[in-house]
C-alpha cells in the first residue's frame, strides 16, 4: 500500500503538486491521468523517491518512503522513466543486464543471462539480444527499457512498477502486448503498477484504478471505469466525448465529440 | 586486432577477455624491446639470460628500466583518467585537460619557475613536482566546490566551471611567461611540452602507489559507471548513489592526472585517444575499458618515449610533442566519422 498524504511540491517558486492525499491500492493498475503541466510525471518522481524536497508524507507499507536505502528501495520498486538515451553504444543484453546491479552481490552470471533471456522474450526483444542499443528503433529502445525493469523485480512478488508513458513510442500491437503483461504482473506476482497514461481508452481497459491530476491538484480518484467518463474528461482536457458501448463485450469506450459550432455568433 | 565498426560490433565476455590478455602481452613486449634500443645497445638476448656487461646492467637498472616503468604508469594513468571522464561526462569527447586539472598543475609550476626558481636542496629537485600536484589538487578541489554549490554535483556545471579555471589558468600562464626571463620561459614552455627523462625510481615509486589503487578503485566502480550511463535518475533507480560515484571518478581522476603531470609534465592526447581505440574493440563496459585503457596507454607511451628519445639522438625531443603529433590527426578523423554519422554514438 502506498499511502499519500498531503503532498505538495513547489519548484523555483512555482507550485507542481498541491495538497494530494490519497492510497494506491496494493496489487493493482493505478492510471496517472491528466492534460499536460497537471503534474503527472512530477508525482510519479515524487511516489519513486527521486524527488525529496516534496512536503507532505508518502509512506510505502507503512514506512516512510525518505527514510528507504537506495539499494534497498532498488530491489523494491523499479521505474521505467519517459525519455531515455545512452551515452555509449552498450549493446541491449549489457542495458538489460544493468536491471540486475540490485542483486550483483547475490547473483550469478549464468542465472544473470538466463533472466536476460526471459525478460527480453517477454517484451518480444529475444530477436534483438545483439543488437547495439542506440541502433534500435524508438519503440524498441522502450521495450528493452522495460526488459531492464522487469530484470530489476525478477521473480520478487508485491513489488512496486512505475512506468511513465510506457507505450508512447509502442504501435498498436505492442501497447497491447506490454499492457496485457503489466497486467499479468499485477496478477501473478501482486506488483503494485503506477503508470501515466495518455490514452484514456487503454486506462479504461487496463487500469483498476485512477488518479486524475489537473493544475496540480487531485481532480478526482477511484475506479478507471467509473471516473474516465465524458463528465470527468470534459473538466480536466475541455474535449467532448461520449461513451459508446462495445456490443460484443459491453466494455465502454469513449469518443471524441466533434466540434460541431455550438457557438452563437454575437 | 583490427579496430570493428561500432554500428555492428557487439563484444562479448570472450573478445574482452582475450582483447586484454594480448595487451597484457603486448606490454611486456613492448617494455622488454624498449629497454634494448638507447645509446647503449643492450641485446634481445643477452637481457633474457641477464649476461649484461657492468655499463649495460648499470644503464638499464638506474636509467632505462624506472624512465620505462614511469612511461608505462603514465600512461596507464591518463588514459583511465580519460575513460572514467568520458563515461563520467557521457561525452567521448572528454578527456583529462578538460576538468582544469593539468591547467591548475601548469599554472602553478609557472609559478615556482618564476618565483622560487632558486630554491635548492631536495626541496629544488621535487620543488616542481610537489607544485604540478598540488596545483591540479587545487584545481579540482574548487570545481568541486563550485558544483557542489549547484546543489546535485552537475556534471553540465562540472564541465563549465572546468573551462573557467583553464581559461584562467592559461591567463596566469600566459603572464608569468611574460614577466619571466629567457631561461625562466624556457624552463616553462619545456615542461608543458612533457617529457618522461630523468625518471628516478623514487618517482616512480610515487606515481605507482597513486596510479595502482586509482585502477583498483575505479573497476570496484565500473559497474556503478556503467549504470551511469543510462542516467543520473535511472542509476538512482537502481541502487547506485550517483553522487558517489561521481566524487570516486572525480578524486581519482585528479589524482591520476595530478601525480603523472607532476612528474612528466603535460602530455596530451593519450587520455583522449587511448579509451576511444579501445571502445571500438571491446564496446563501452567500462569493467573491461579501464583495465584495457590502462595496458594500451601503457604500451603507447612507452613506445612514443622510445621514438622521442632515439629518433633525434643524442638528443630527445620532448614526448608530449609526439603523442599530440599522433593524436592531432587521429582526433580529427574521429571528428570526422561523427560527422558523417557513422560513429556509434
Amino acid at each position: 500500500m502506498i499511502d499519500i498524504s498531503h503532498l505538495s511540491l513547489t519548484q523555483q517558486g512555482n507550485s507542481i503538486l498541491s495538497d494530494i492525499s490519497t492510497q494506491i491500492p496494493t496489487g493493482r493498475i493505478t492510471a496517472i491521468l491528466g492534460p499536460n503541466g497537471a503534474g503527472k510525471s512530477s508525482l510519479l518522481k515524487c511516489l519513486t523517491g527521486a524527488t525529496k524536497n516534496y512536503t507532505g508524507n508518502i509512506r510505502y507499507d507503512g514506512r516512510d518512503l525518505r527514510s528507504y536505502k537506495l539499494a534497498d528501495l532498488a530491489k523494491k520498486r523499479a521505474v521505467l522513466s519517459q525519455h531515455l538515451n545512452v551515452g555509449f553504444p552498450f549493446s541491449v543484453s549489457e542495458i538489460v543486464l544493468m536491471g540486475r546491479n540490485p542483486f550483483s552481490k547475490t547473483g550469478s552470471d549464468r542465472e544473470d543471462a538466463h533472466i536476460v533471456d526471459q525478460v527480453l522474450a517477454l517484451v518480444d526483444a529475444r530477436h534483438l539480444k545483439n543488437r547495439l542499443f542506440p541502433s534500435l528503433s524508438g519503440g524498441e529502445q522502450q521495450r528493452v527499457q522495460l526488459a531492464r525493469i522487469l530484470a530489476q523485480l525478477w521473480q520478487q512478488t508485491g513489488a512496486c512498477l512505475f512506468l511513465d508513458e510506457p507505450t508512447s513510442a509502442l504501435d498498436l500491437k505492442h501497447q497491447f502486448a506490454v499492457l496485457s503483461l503489466i497486467q499479468k504482473l499485477s496478477f501473478d506476482q501482486s506488483f503494485t503498477i503506477i503508470c501515466v497514461l495518455h490514452d484514456l481508452n487503454m486506462a479504461k481497459i487496463f487500469c483498476d484504478h485512477a488518479i486524475l491530476l489537473k493544475g496540480g491538484g487531485l481532480h478526482a480518484v477511484g475506479e478507471a471505469k467509473q471516473i474516465i467518463n465524458p463528465e470527468t474528461i470534459n473538466d480536466v482536457y475541455q474535449v467532448s466525448m461520449a461513451e459508446v458501448s462495445d456490443g460484443s463485450s459491453g466494455q465502454k469506450h469513449l469518443i471524441y465529440q466533434l466540434p460541431i459550432a455550438r457557438r452563437s455568433i454575437s | 586486432m583490427t579496430p570493428l565498426n561500432p554500428s555492428v560490433a557487439v563484444a562479448n565476455d570472450k573478445t574482452q577477455k582475450r582483447f586484454v590478455l594480448i595487451l597484457s602481452a603486448g606490454l611486456c613486449l613492448s617494455l622488454i624491446i624498449a629497454a634494448t634500443i638507447g645509446a647503449v645497445s643492450i641485446p634481445v638476448a643477452d637481457l633474457v639470460v641477464w649476461s649484461l656487461s657492468d655499463l649495460q646492467e648499470n644503464v638499464l637498472s638506474n636509467i632505462r628500466a624506472p624512465r620505462l616503468v614511469l612511461a608505462a604508469l603514465v600512461g596507464a594513468a591518463l588514459s583511465i583518467s580519460g575513460a572514467a571522464l568520458q563515461g563520467l561526462f557521457r561525452n567521448a569527447l572528454a578527456d583529462p585537460g578538460l576538468i582544469g586539472v593539468s591547467s591548475g598543475a601548469h599554472l602553478s609550476v609557472a609559478l615556482v619557475i618564476v618565483f622560487a626558481g632558486s630554491i635548492g636542496g631536495i626541496l629544488g629537485l621535487y620543488a616542481l613536482s610537489l607544485a604540478a600536484f598540488l596545483g591540479s589538487l587545487l584545481a579540482c578541489f574548487v570545481i568541486f566546490q563550485f558544483a557542489r554549490m549547484s546543489g546535485t554535483l552537475s556534471v553540465t556545471f562540472m564541465l563549465l566551471t572546468g573551462v573557467a579555471i583553464n581559461a584562467l589558468a592559461m591567463a596566469g600562464v600566459g603572464f608569468l611567461s611574460f614577466i619571466s626571463n629567457d631561461q625562466q620561459l624556457r624552463a616553462i614552455s619545456l615542461w608543458s611540452m612533457g617529457s618522461v627523462g630523468g625518471a628516478l625510481w623514487p618517482s616512480v615509486l610515487v606515481c605507482g602507489s597513486v596510479v595502482v589503487p586509482a585502477v583498483i578503485f575505479l573497476l570496484r566502480n565500473a559497474s556503478a559507471m556503467n549504470i551511469l550511463l543510462l542516467g543520473e535518475e535511472e542509476a538512482q533507480y537502481l541502487g547506485v548513489d550517483s553522487n558517489r560515484v561521481k566524487r570516486n571518478v572525480i578524486i581519482c581522476t585528479a589524482l591520476c592526472v595530478g601525480a603523472s603531470v607532476a612528474l612528466t609534465g603535460l602530455i596530451g592526447f593519450v587520455g583522449l585517444v587511448v579509451p576511444h581505440l579501445v571502445r571500438l574493440v571491446i564496446g563501452p563496459d567500462h569493467r573491461w575499458l579501464i583495465p584495457a585503457s590502462a595496458l594500451l596507454g601503457g604500451i603507447l607511451l612507452t613506445i612514443a618515449d622510445t621514438i622521442a628519445r632515439t629518433l633525434v639522438a643524442p638528443t630527445e625531443m620532448p614526448v608530449g610533442i609526439l603523442t599530440s603529433l599522433i593524436g592531432g590527426p587521429f582526433f580529427l578523423w574521429l571528428l570526422m566519422r561523427q560527422f558523417t554519422g557513422r560513429f556509434g554514438l
